[in-house]
């Protein structure tokens, strides 16, 4: 009969709008701004510096292996400078991220032989500034070791056992901070 | 006699036919916003009434430089980027370039990798197949319904794929000699779930809009493709075998480890609209076959092959890889200097390619066909413009 096929698909959307009110597995949305969705343990969104402890403690010692690698290039890292000899101190004074050019792809927090960059699961970023805005400097960028575990405590809790251990490997003086030097990123081939 | 004559813009010159009665030409920009359900596309299009005389796809509006910007980037750097090539297909996409790397670097690939891989593929396949006949049926005019249906199962899957990547979209997932992460027993479980209970939204989805005489009138006789022209033209995926033709690469080449999983591939009799969408159908239905087999089989072991990502280097040399990703063939040309990044850098995107035939399917037709015709190519602008 003509116009079957017609009836048999409005008898699905009937039945799927009548459902809608009864099955819970047919309720497929949330009210957003009040109602929320549990973000799995592996999501994520922007990256974050750890530290440990006090803000001064953190993890980055500034190789500038994260800034190499980044796909968009949005990590600016400068090394902090003894005031009076001049020599590099292994600690960041600059490390900025432009939100706005970050991509979220984790390269970053994978690369990181220090555990010091990790990924964030904040999403709510929306901002008024287009240009200075998204830019997240140093201040803006570091949190705690707890909140890391707060938003992922399996993988944080990987890292420290695997950074505990190193450390002891290293034996007492924390002077010498890790076993291997935070090498010079290798300058990049220049394609002719 | 009407004399032939040159359209100023185009440059096309339309012969008309004896005896015709004196019309005139006009010639359309269709888009570049109109088409867009699929991106940022348009068609100079040149009409005798509603038929189409001439088309022509007009493509780079969303040209993004994505090769140059490869070959200035190491070779892990290009992954994140190949999730932006065709945005419904990611993990697809990130596996046709780790399968070239890894052909070029000569990796082994663990088997508990390749079987993440397939699973993610066919996952994304489903997500693909049942997001087309959705777009298609909103080009046809079915606003909405069909396509909000199958969004609401891409729904569950693209979960599936943020509990185990962390992003929804661009999961950036695969890498040289494995995946990145491991997928724990509750993820499969949760998968599992997914995939049994996925034929019973195919059987609603057909429910809804197989049958519809509709949409029969609308699809069918529309747009045929004719088997010569599909394999001289290098059309692939659903869209050739749509035509008649049985190629399908994870049958043809076996990549990774497509040949212990027992799947047919169905294939289409006219080439025609319907033809390519329910072809589509079938293939998601075979899809799921291989899921249940991969889910069932997947064993234990290491998930990739310990592969140092930071200052990875290729062996010199040239190699091209491809895989059937769900539009078809997608390949990756590398060429690689022994450096730190490739030299040359080629993506050949299915999409781009089934669409250079657009104007053989179109001419003819009404221009409300045209958009139909569009919709059962299957494109996604970020692939065609790269």
């Amino acid at each position: 009969m003509l116009g079957n096929g017609l009836l048999q698909g409005l008898v699905v959307t009937a039945r799927n709008f009548i459902r809608s009110y009864f099955d819970p597995e047919r309720l497929t949305t949330v009210q957003y701004p009040e109602e929320r969705v549990t973000l799995p343990e592996n999501s994520r969104s922007f990256p974050f510096l750890v530290y440990d402890g006090t803000p001064d403690n953190l993890r980055c010692v500034a190789c500038k292996i994260c800034e190499q690698e980044c796909p968009p290039q949005c990590i600016y890292i400068e090394v902090e400078r003894d005031p009076k000899t001049g020599k590099p101190v292994r600690r960041p004074r600059v490390f900025d991220i432009d939100y706005s050019v970050c991509m979220q792809c984790q390269i970053c927090a994978e690369v990181c032989p220090f555990d010091a960059i990790k990924m964030d699961q904040v999403y709510e970023l929306a901002g008024t500034d287009r240009f200075g805005g998204m830019l997240h400097d140093k201040a803006a960028l570091l949190k705690s070791n707890e909140y890391y575990h707060q938003i992922r405590p399996t993988e944080a809790d990987e890292v420290d056992a695997r950074l505990s251990q190193s450390k002891k490997k290293v034996s007492p003086p924390i002077a010498k901070p890790a076993a291997v030097p935070p090498a010079q990123p290798v300058p990049p081939k220049t394609d002719v | 006699m009407i004399q032939p004559f040159t359209t100023p813009e185009s440059g096309y010159t339309l012969i008309p036919k004896e005896g015709a009665i004196e019309t005139q030409t006009i010639e359309v920009s269709m888009g570049p916003h109109h088409p867009s359900t699929h991106g940022v596309f348009r068609m100079d299009v040149v009409l005798d009434g509603e038929e189409v005389k001439r088309l022509k796809p007009v493509f780079g509006y969303l040209h993004r430089n994505h090769e140059q910007l490869a070959e200035k980037m190491n070779w892990l750097g290009s992954i994140p980027f190949t999730d932006r090539l065709d945005y419904f297909c990611s993990m697809s996409n990130n596996w046709a370039y780790c399968h070239a790397v890894e052909q070029l670097a000569g990796i082994k690939v663990p088997e508990r990798a390749e079987y993440i891989r397939v699973i993610m593929a066919e996952l994304t396949r489903l997500i693909n197949h049942s997001c087309l006949a959705g777009f298609l049926l909103s080009d046809a005019g079915a606003w909405g319904t069909p396509l909000l249906y199958a969004f609401r199962e891409r729904e569950k899957i693209l979960d599936l794929f943020e509990s185990v990547s962390g992003a929804r979209m661009m999961c950036n997932y695969m890498r040289f000699g494995g995946v990145r992460a491991d997928v724990s027993d509750d993820w499969l479980a949760c998968a599992r779930k997914v995939v049994e209970n996925y034929p019973r939204f195919l059987d609603e989805l057909e429910a809804l809009i197989t049958g519809n005489e509709i949409l029969l009138a609308r699809t069918q006789q529309v747009g045929i493709l004719p088997r010569e022209l599909a394999i001289n033209a290098s059309v692939t995926g659903p869209m050739l075998r749509a035509s008649g033709v049985d190629y399908d690469i994870r049958k043809v080449d076996r990549y990774g480890i497509y040949d212990r999983f027992d799947f047919r591939v169905p294939l289409g009799e006219v080439g025609d609209v319907y033809d390519r969408y329910y072809v589509r159908i079938l293939e998601m239905r075979e899809s799921v076959k291989i899921l249940q087999q991969a889910l069932r089989d997947i064993p234990e072991g290491p998930f990739d092959a310990g592969v140092k990502m930071r200052n990875f280097k290729v062996p010199a040399g040239d190699g091209y890889g491809r895989i059937e990703a769900p539009k078809g063939e997608l390949g990756f040309y590398l060429v690689s200097d022994g450096g730190t990044r490739p030299y040359r850098y080629h993506v050949r995107a299915p999409s781009f390619i089934n669409l250079t035939i657009l104007e053989d399917m179109c001419l003819g037709h009404k221009v409300a066909d045209v958009i139909v015709i569009l919709g059962s190519v299957d494109i996604v602008r970020g692939e065609v413009d790269r």
